[in-house]
């Protein structure tokens, strides 16, 4: 429904080849993977005595349709394998193919445009601006990838009806409850109909009621086709993805002990 | 990312703290009015310099007795004359480079005709007096040569002067009497309208010069206080000499000449002081015109000073916004905003504050220069150039200061300002 309903205003950015199909309902393996990490690491500060290194030889490949989770203490690397998946922060060394493309040849425009069009980002602390109402909020993405204004509402209005907030829409952050932010939040992610919908403690900031609410409505997602990736250090909210990869002292280890099988295909 | 949506965005961004911008673009109002003020005054000083130089052209000088700072007042009665007939003579016979020299004297009475009289100045003039001052005969044939040599009892009347003693009737021929003296009309002057200094250029009267000098100034019938005893009025005095030269650059140095050859005739001992006064026209009005100048600049000081401080504030307050916004900025970039984007929005919202001050300040300023016409005698010529310029200079402020602002805006780290 989602996918179906903003297909009919992909914008790609001229920079960025048309990779992959957003879902594949088959659960075929794609031959183009939405991320592929080879032999990554992230260093911070090199060459100084504060160097860190906070992600050593990664390697990961996510499939389109899947429902990932990066599990993790705190500290172990996770929000710092998010920013590099999210095309924020460049790796050390090794390469990062987003949907297809090899993200260190970009400048940060560039990162910018692949942003756009590839990445939608779910922040703990869901980042709405205050001063916007939610439909507003939820418009921003459009703005950037230059869609008409006489489009963009129509386009807000549906994505705000697909998290369940039809008749919020013209209230502010600040009248809305931490769950219907984070929905907010998660409409605004989605309204380009990214490739990856990446999430970094989407919970941490709410209750676990709201925060089952929140977990359901990716997995609808998921089965809507899209590709979620989850960050977490709570087991509890790991369970909920198809398949958890376990992240500690920046190194991967994938279907670890708490790794649940995926319950569907 | 369209422009109309960076507008939207920047003018949002603004009125989320209308208060502080509109004190951020006080800076770029006060520089803005300032602005407009200056040049309006500088232009209309300009014009009418401009408009005095083309009635009478940048090729004349103006000699007048007395010496000394205060220069160009006529003689006292009773102190001793120092031109003459024979400076003007010698002024055109010995300096090649004159064009025309013309001499005149000046003084006033009541004109009479029938039952009507009118009180006017009247003036003996020189043949070539017209020719250099620009009078253009309406009617008549004007003077003949007999009648300056033979000072005959004939007259020309400005349009005034025509009016009110003959209204509709014809002057051309008729009798009029200048202190009992009667003399024939034999022309009607062209209207020049008002003069520079708001009189009625139109209210004169020409005698041929020695008409004016030996009937009306002379023992028959000296009109002034206690009966002036003619024999004290040289009959070759003159209260003005008016030089022209063909070529306008030969200007400065017939002015040499003339004071060489005058001071000669007076025999003024070396180092001894003129008792004459040569002044360039255009040193005459480029003199008026200083103070008007000085004010302009002195604006012009305010105006940039203004601007500057203003710029800065601008600056200042985009640094602040800046820092406050830095979680929306990282925002705004993790969801696809580039940093040109970002930089694009800054830039612009610096912009509406200059520029919306700039409006502000043309509207006061257009207002102040329209006061400043109206209650001081400063001339003040406001234009399209003005209000361009002003527009130009409120445009130039704002991308000058806003673009460092907007640049460290682009250069944030999408993952620093997030974690603020
Ligand atoms: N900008 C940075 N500069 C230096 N060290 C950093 C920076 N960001 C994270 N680190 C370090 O890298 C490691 C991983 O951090 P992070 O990815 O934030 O972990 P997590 O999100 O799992 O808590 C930590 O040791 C942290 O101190
Ligand atoms: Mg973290």
């Amino acid at each position: 429904m989602m996918a179906a309903g903003s297909g009919d205003h992909r914008r790609q950015p001229p920079l960025v080849p048309a990779a992959n199909p957003a879902a594949n309902p088959a659960g075929q393996p794609d031959p183009v993977p939405v991320v592929r990490i080879e032999h990554l690491d992230k260093i911070y500060n090199p060459g100084t005595p504060g160097q860190v290194q906070a992600l050593r030889d990664i390697n990961l490949v996510i499939q389109g349709g899947e429902f990932l989770a990066i599990m993790g203490p705190s500290g172990s690397g996770k929000s710092t394998l998010m920013n590099i998946i999210g095309c924020l922060d460049a790796p050390t060394a090794g390469r990062y193919l987003c949907d297809g493309i090899d993200v260190a040849s970009l400048d940060a425009e560039e990162r910018a445009r692949l942003r756009l069009a590839r990445i939608g980002f779910v922040f703990q602390s869901f980042h709405l601006l205050p001063r916007m109402s939610a439909l507003e909020n939820v418009t921003l993405p459009l703005i950037y990838a230059g869609v008409p204004r006489a489009e963009r509402a129509a386009i807000a209005e549906q994505a705000l009806a697909q998290v369940g907030l039809a008749d919020r829409g013209r209230h502010r952050p600040n009248e809305l409850s931490g769950g219907q932010q984070q929905r907010v939040a998660i409409a605004r992610a989605l309204i380009n109909s990214p490739p990856i919908l990446l999430a970094d403690e989407p919970t941490g900031a709410l209750d676990s009621r709201t925060g089952e609410d929140i977990l359901a409505l990716f997995k609808r997602l998921r089965d809507a086709g899209h590709t979620v990736i989850l960050i977490t250090h709570d087991a509890e909210v790991a369970a909920h993805a198809d398949r958890v990869v376990h992240i500690r002292d920046g190194a991967l280890h994938e279907g670890d002990d708490d790794g649940q099988p995926p319950p569907e295909a | 990312m369209r422009q109309t949506d960076i507008l939207a965005m920047a003018v949002f961004a603004l009125r989320g703290n209308w208060m502080r911008s509109i004190l951020t673009a006080l800076g770029v109002i006060i520089g803005i009015a300032a602005v407009i003020i200056m040049v309006s005054i500088g232009q209309g000083t300009q014009a009418e310099l401009d408009k005095i130089m083309d009635r009478l052209g940048s090729n004349r000088l103006e000699v007048f007795p007395g010496g000394g700072r205060s220069g160009g007042v006529s003689m006292a009665a009773g102190s001793l004359p120092s031109l003459t007939t024979g400076d003007m003579t010698a002024l055109a016979a010995e300096i090649p480079e004159v064009q025309y020299v013309a001499a005149s004297v000046r003084s006033g009475g009541q004109v009479v005709f029938a039952e009507r009289n009118w009180s006017t100045s009247w003036q003996g003039i020189s043949p070539d007096f017209m020719a250099v001052n620009d009078w253009q005969l309406a009617a008549g044939d004007g003077f003949q040569a007999r009648d300056y040599s033979t000072a005959g009892k004939v007259v020309i009347l400005g349009e005034t002067v025509r009016r009110e003693l003959f209204g509709d009737g014809d002057a051309i021929g008729a009798t009029v009497r200048i202190q009992q003296v009667p003399m024939t009309v034999v022309g009607v002057l062209e209207s020049k309208g008002q003069t520079g200094w708001g009189g009625d250029a139109d209210d004169i009267a020409f005698l041929p010069l020695d008409t004016a000098r030996r009937r009306m100034m002379g023992a028959a019938a000296s009109p002034g206080a206690g009966g002036g005893p003619a024999s004290l009025l040289p009959m070759d005095r003159v209260n003005q000499i008016t030089i022209t030269v063909a070529r306008p650059q030969d200007l400065d140095y017939v002015q040499e000449e003339a004071t060489r050859l005058l001071r000669q005739r007076h025999r003024i001992a070396p180092g001894a002081e003129d008792d004459f006064t040569v002044r360039n026209l255009a040193q005459m009005v480029a003199t008026r015109t200083q103070t008007a100048r000085l004010m302009a600049l002195l604006l012009g000081a305010v105006a940039g000073i203004s601007l500057l401080v203003g710029g800065i504030g601008i600056m200042n307050i985009m640094l602040v916004s800046v820092t406050e916004r830095i979680r929306e900025i990282g925002l705004r970039m993790a969801i696809g905003g580039g940093p040109s984007s970002v930089r694009r929005q800054f830039l612009a919202e610096a912009l509406i504050i200059s520029i919306g001050g700039g409006a502000i300040g043309i509207a006061i300023g257009v207002g102040g220069a329209i006061a400043i016409a109206g209650l001081t005698e400063l001339p003040v010529v406001l234009n399209h150039k003005v209000i361009a310029m002003a527009t130009a200079f409120a445009v130039a402020t704002g991308l000058f200061f806003g673009y460092y602002p907007a640049s460290k805006a682009a250069k944030l780290d999408p993952i620093e300002a997030l974690r603020q």
